[in-house]
């Protein structure tokens, strides 16, 4: 655990001093301000636009950060043979692949809680900017804390990205890595859409195949409440745990496999 | 108990997408090394040298026989403390300071904070890397590199150590210190694994080599031994030798090459097939000194080029090209 926790703080080092992570957080805020310029055009509505976008940025930002840094967490690592001094060491295979993904995970951690931080600053300075008769035709305050529920969500989805992104990487170059997780992030997204695919094809096989990929597949859409969270309606706590649960289930195979795989290959 | 010990360790990759074909990349390599030995493993590129220290690291896994570091088998993390590794052309994080990586590293062995900053420090002078420790990686030179890689390789204090050619990439004055390295850690007991394709640092350290060919063992024994029956000549060195007299001699087929050293004074050398007590004999009674008698040995350059030139050079189980 010591040693995963070890390689976790270097992998956030090494990421924080990467300019390209500096840029997305920067673009992330840029489109919060740019979320702000919007809502300025459509009176009345601003704020569900800007809580709208806002989520979205932190989630799209997230998941760019999770998928291009996640392919190349081990590839880069074998490529310039940076693994060979490292494994040489008394660490095993699967704490360095662990550590790894934790480091992964702190740092998508701080980039998001960096990202809120911006995004309820904003909303906070915009409450001030109107009277309390539009304030009070809002379904939500501006800083609503239930928005957390769907950034929290948002988290998971990006350490289940992560997860997958390395899981991929371990045995595949990055584009290959990158192209399936984006390719498993799109079908994640209709996921259940596949559940309900023996209503509208008649061959068997296909519904078979299509119900099979639904339990196997990561079911993405389950991490999207964004909408809930700009209109206020109610998440329930049941569906948080269940949620979570099952995200915390899905990464811990995906790192099993993962590890397995890794331990077990040549660096030629 | 050996340092190092393999026994017919073998490794054949698949190479080809579409037709996959096996390639020997080392085939039956059988090596024991001694403790506190400057261990020389030798080879032209791709005669198998780094697949054999990736073997040993378990960055790869052998297609048969075994390896064991000081008695215990590779990849056993208990040896992993007692053992250090450069590898060839080592490659470290961009944006990590030479000091902050080598703290990095050492921590993986679970030194404290203090301990780790003690090691680093000491470790820096010792490699020659100055002010320059605070810089990132990524602004090193090659040769600056090579320094932190060795320093890395020797972090823990370790019994055994694999340098991967050690000295690529480092100037003069830098391959000097290396090799000092070396020799103080073989004057503290420390084992020495020394990969190299550049014969005279292994000439200058090392006191046992093995010489791998096209995957396979193409020789292995004391360095002074090898060279030493490998006397090719005799060199005999003559002073008073007029031009005539050389004539002579060399018109009888006794001398191979006469090399002047000055005024009638020449170093000539003969076969060993020649009865040396006549030929010396023959040159005292025609007026001339002898000065010295003494076997041209077969340098290690030699020898290596010899051994190479014999080994066998196909590398596939199967012709690679049909």
């Amino acid at each position: 655990m010591r040693l995963i926790g070890h390689v976790a703080v270097n992998v956030f080092k090494e990421s924080v001093r990467d300019k390209i992570l500096y840029n997305l957080v920067a673009f992330a805020v840029l489109l919060i301000a740019v979320s702000y310029l919007l809502g300025q055009l459509t009176a009345g509505q601003d704020i569900k636009i800007i809580k709208d976008l806002g989520l979205a940025a932190i989630a799209s930002f997230g998941r760019l950060i999770a998928v291009f840094i996640g392919i190349g967490l081990v590839w880069k690592e074998i490529e310039r043979r940076s693994i060979y001094s490292l494994l040489s060491k008394p660490i095993r295979r699967h704490e360095f692949l662990l550590g790894k993904y934790a480091g992964l995970a702190l740092t998508l951690f701080v980039n998001v809680a960096v990202m809120t931080a911006a995004f309820y600053t904003l909303l906070a300075y915009l409450n001030t900017q109107f009277p309390e008769a539009v304030r009070a035709s809002w379904p939500a305050p501006a800083t609503d804390p239930g928005m957390l529920r769907a950034i929290a969500l948002i988290f998971l989805e990006l350490l289940l990205i992560t997860a997958v992104a390395l899981f991929f990487s371990t045995f595949s170059s990055p584009f290959l890595s990158a192209a399936l997780t984006c390719g498993l992030w799109v079908i994640g997204h209709f996921n259940s859409d596949l559940q309900s695919f023996e209503t509208v094809v008649d061959s068997p096989a296909a519904a078979y195949l299509a119900r099979a990929l639904y339990y196997v597949l990561p079911n993405f859409a389950a991490f999207d409440i964004k909408a809930q969270a700009v209109y206020a309606l109610p998440v329930p706590g049941f569906y948080m745990v269940v949620t979570s649960a099952y995200a915390f289930v899905y990464i811990a195979l995906l790192l099993t496999t993962a590890a397995v795989i890794f331990s077990k290959r040549d660096f030629k | 108990m050996e340092a190092i010990r393999t026994e017919v360790l073998t490794k054949h990759y698949n190479v080809g997408f579409w037709r996959p074909r096996p390639y020997v990349a080392l085939e039956a390599l059988t090596l024991h090394v001694r403790q506190g030995e400057v261990f020389g493993f030798l080879g032209p590129n791709g005669a198998g040298k780094t697949t054999t220290l990736k073997l040993l690291m378990q960055l790869t896994f052998p297609t048969s026989g075994h390896a064991e570091i000081l008695g215990r088998p590779v990849g056993d993390v208990a040896v992993k403390r007692r053992i250090g590794y450069l590898p060839e052309d080592p490659y470290f994080y961009d944006y990590l300071t030479a000091e902050e990586l080598l703290q990095y590293l050492a921590g993986l062995f679970g030194y404290s904070t203090a301990e780790c900053r003690r090691r680093v420090a000491s470790l820096l002078d010792d490699v020659g890397i100055g002010a320059e420790r605070r810089l990132q990686l990524r602004k090193f030179s090659k040769g600056m590199l090579q320094r932190v890689g060795i320093a890395q390789a020797i972090i823990n204090d370790p019994e055994v150590v694999f340098f991967d050619e050690p000295m690529s990439g480092l100037d003069p004055l830098g391959r000097r210190e290396i090799r000092e390295l070396i020799l103080r850690l073989r004057d503290r007991g420390c084992t020495v694994f020394f990969c190299s394709h550049v014969l005279s640092d292994a000439e200058a350290l090392c006191s046992r080599v093995a010489i791998l060919a096209g995957g396979r063992l193409a020789a292995e024994g004391e360095l002074s031994e090898m060279l030493v029956f490998q006397a090719r000549a005799w060199e005999v060195v003559v002073a008073g030798l007029t031009d005539t007299v050389l004539e002579r001699v060399t018109a009888a087929g006794h001398v191979v090459r006469a090399t002047p050293l000055g005024a009638e004074r020449y170093a000539l050398e003969l076969p060993l097939s020649v009865t040396l007590d006549r030929v010396v004999a023959d040159l005292a009674a025609q007026g001339a000194q002898l000065v010295s008698i003494n076997p041209v040995r077969e340098t290690l350059e030699e020898f290596f080029v010899r051994q190479i030139g014999a080994a066998p050079r196909d590398r596939g189980l199967e012709p690679l090209a049909r």
